[in-house]
């Protein structure tokens, strides 16, 4: 039986007809094509489904889409502001730390909510804030290097 | 299947019964998901009980602190109060999962997945906590190790049941309390052993009033090693009581042989990991 769910999903409202089964996770790939967020393990295990909702990072392929209904959402496409890239992303790219890509959406979350509450991260901060994402690429140096970088920048625009 | 968020447990205890056993309540869901995914669960509706305010908070009425069961591990572990009041606590609910998951997945529902070595559960155990449970005959406080029937099974039917709040006393100003835990990894792994440490002192900062230990995953259900605690008691704060104390509780600790370390390994490191924990939570007295 399928039901109405109101989203707003990177400053955009979405209505969208579900079925209680249907997960987040397929709502924005297959109902709305936003598939910068990834099917990893689809277990909530790796991280690479990871969105933002009403502030908090939450793993889209664990959550029912009508769980969702009433909630803010923000997607990796929904980061940069037309041409202009997020700090986070310009950072990962200058700094190498996208290899494959495909973990890099939930990476890229994971930072932005770390570095909205706390613009000075330690390492260790920043390490518990990916804990929840899983990369098997870079070995995980470069995207503490890219997430540091973002910071600092995001620190100095701050002072400006 | 159908799915219904009530906006009270009246509400919600009432589709439960319409449901008439084909309905479930769910909270965060990361465990009943999957499950129901996989099949090794069935529901014909949810009831989302985390659109109910009154079960978000976390508050101290007189010498208990309560917390909702809408309460996630996230809130538990940024909340200045359980930092304060029940530190175990605070750090179990930090190291369930990943943030993620914590940002999703409430501690009451740690409890209900009856897992051995819930993270949240572990210091709750120690902590002796009660849940309040709500169904159609009323409500009723039932101990937390009351809630476990076995692996995975809990003492909760969530077809007809709910669980409001879970609750647990101040442990006071000669209290102090820790949880540790060991994985292979930093997040995303389940424990070789975890456990959590709540003593009071007395008076004198000498003896023991009270100690509790809770263990896991060293038998089918978060476990008590009370020969141990009851020494402790009966000893009271000397280094060498306390070696001896952790000693008793490896040998009360039965894991099973599995993948993530042998019974001896992990006996032995239940008594490892005790020490460090009793020497870390009294390293200030």
């Amino acid at each position: 039986m399928k039901r109405f769910v109101r989203l707003n999903i990177n400053g955009r409202e979405y209505i969208v007809s579900v079925s209680p089964d249907r997960l987040l996770l397929d709502l924005l790939r297959e109902d709305l094509g936003l598939t910068g967020t990834k099917r990893g393990c689809g277990e909530g295990e790796c991280g690479s489904c990871t969105v933002i909702m009403n502030g908090r990072t939450v793993l889209s392929c664990l959550v029912p889409a009508i769980k969702a209904d009433g909630t803010e959402i923000l997607t990796v496409e929904g980061l940069a502001e037309g041409e202009r890239l997020h700090p986070l992303q310009q950072a990962f790219w200058e700094k190498g730390a996208v290899q494959c890509g495909f973990c890099t959406p939930g990476m890229l979350l994971s930072a932005k909510v770390l570095l909205d509450k706390n613009q000075t991260p330690k390492i260790e901060e920043i390490k518990e804030a990916i804990s929840g994402n899983l990369c098997r690429c870079t070995g995980y140096i470069k995207i503490f290097e890219a997430i540091k970088l973002a910071s600092e920048r995001i620190n100095k625009r701050k002072d400006k | 299947m159908d799915y219904k968020k009530p906006k009270d447990v009246d509400e919600a205890l009432k589709l439960l019964k319409e449901a008439n056993g084909k309905g479930r309540v769910i909270a965060g869901g990361t465990d009943l998901i999957l499950q129901l995914r996989k099949g090794e669960y069935k529901a014909e509706i949810l009831v989302d009980i985390t659109g109910i305010d009154e079960l978000k908070k976390i508050e101290e009425e007189d010498d208990w602190i309560r917390i909702g069961a809408g309460v996630t591990h996230a809130d538990v572990a940024e909340n200045s109060l359980i930092q304060n009041e029940a530190k175990a606590l605070s750090e179990g609910c930090h190291h369930v999962g990943s943030p993620q998951i914590r940002n999703m997945a409430t501690l009451v529902g740690n409890i209900i997945s009856a897992q051995p070595a819930g993270d949240g559960a572990i210091p709750l155990i120690a902590l002796e906590a009660e849940l309040r449970v709500f169904s159609e005959e009323g409500a009723r406080w039932i101990y937390i190790e009351e809630a476990y029937r076995g692996v995975g099974l809990s003492a909760i039917d969530p077809t007809k049941e709910i669980v409001t709040e879970v609750r647990f006393r101040k442990l006071g100003d000669y209290g102090h309390s820790g949880f540790f835990r060991m994985a292979r990894r930093k997040a995303l792994a389940l424990p070789i052993i975890n456990g959590a440490v709540v003593i009071q002192l007395d008076g004198s900062r000498k003896g023991i009033k009270k100690a509790r230990i809770s263990l896991g995953p060293v038998a089918e259900r978060p476990f008590r090693p009370r020969k141990a605690e009851t020494y402790l008691e009966l000893e009271g704060l000397t280094p060498e009581a306390i070696k001896e104390a952790c000693r008793i509780a490896s040998e009360e600790a039965n894991p099973r042989e599995s993948l993530r370390g042998s019974t001896l390994y992990r006996k032995e490191m239940v008594n490892v990991q005790l020490m460090r924990t009793f020497d870390r939570i009294l390293g200030a007295v």
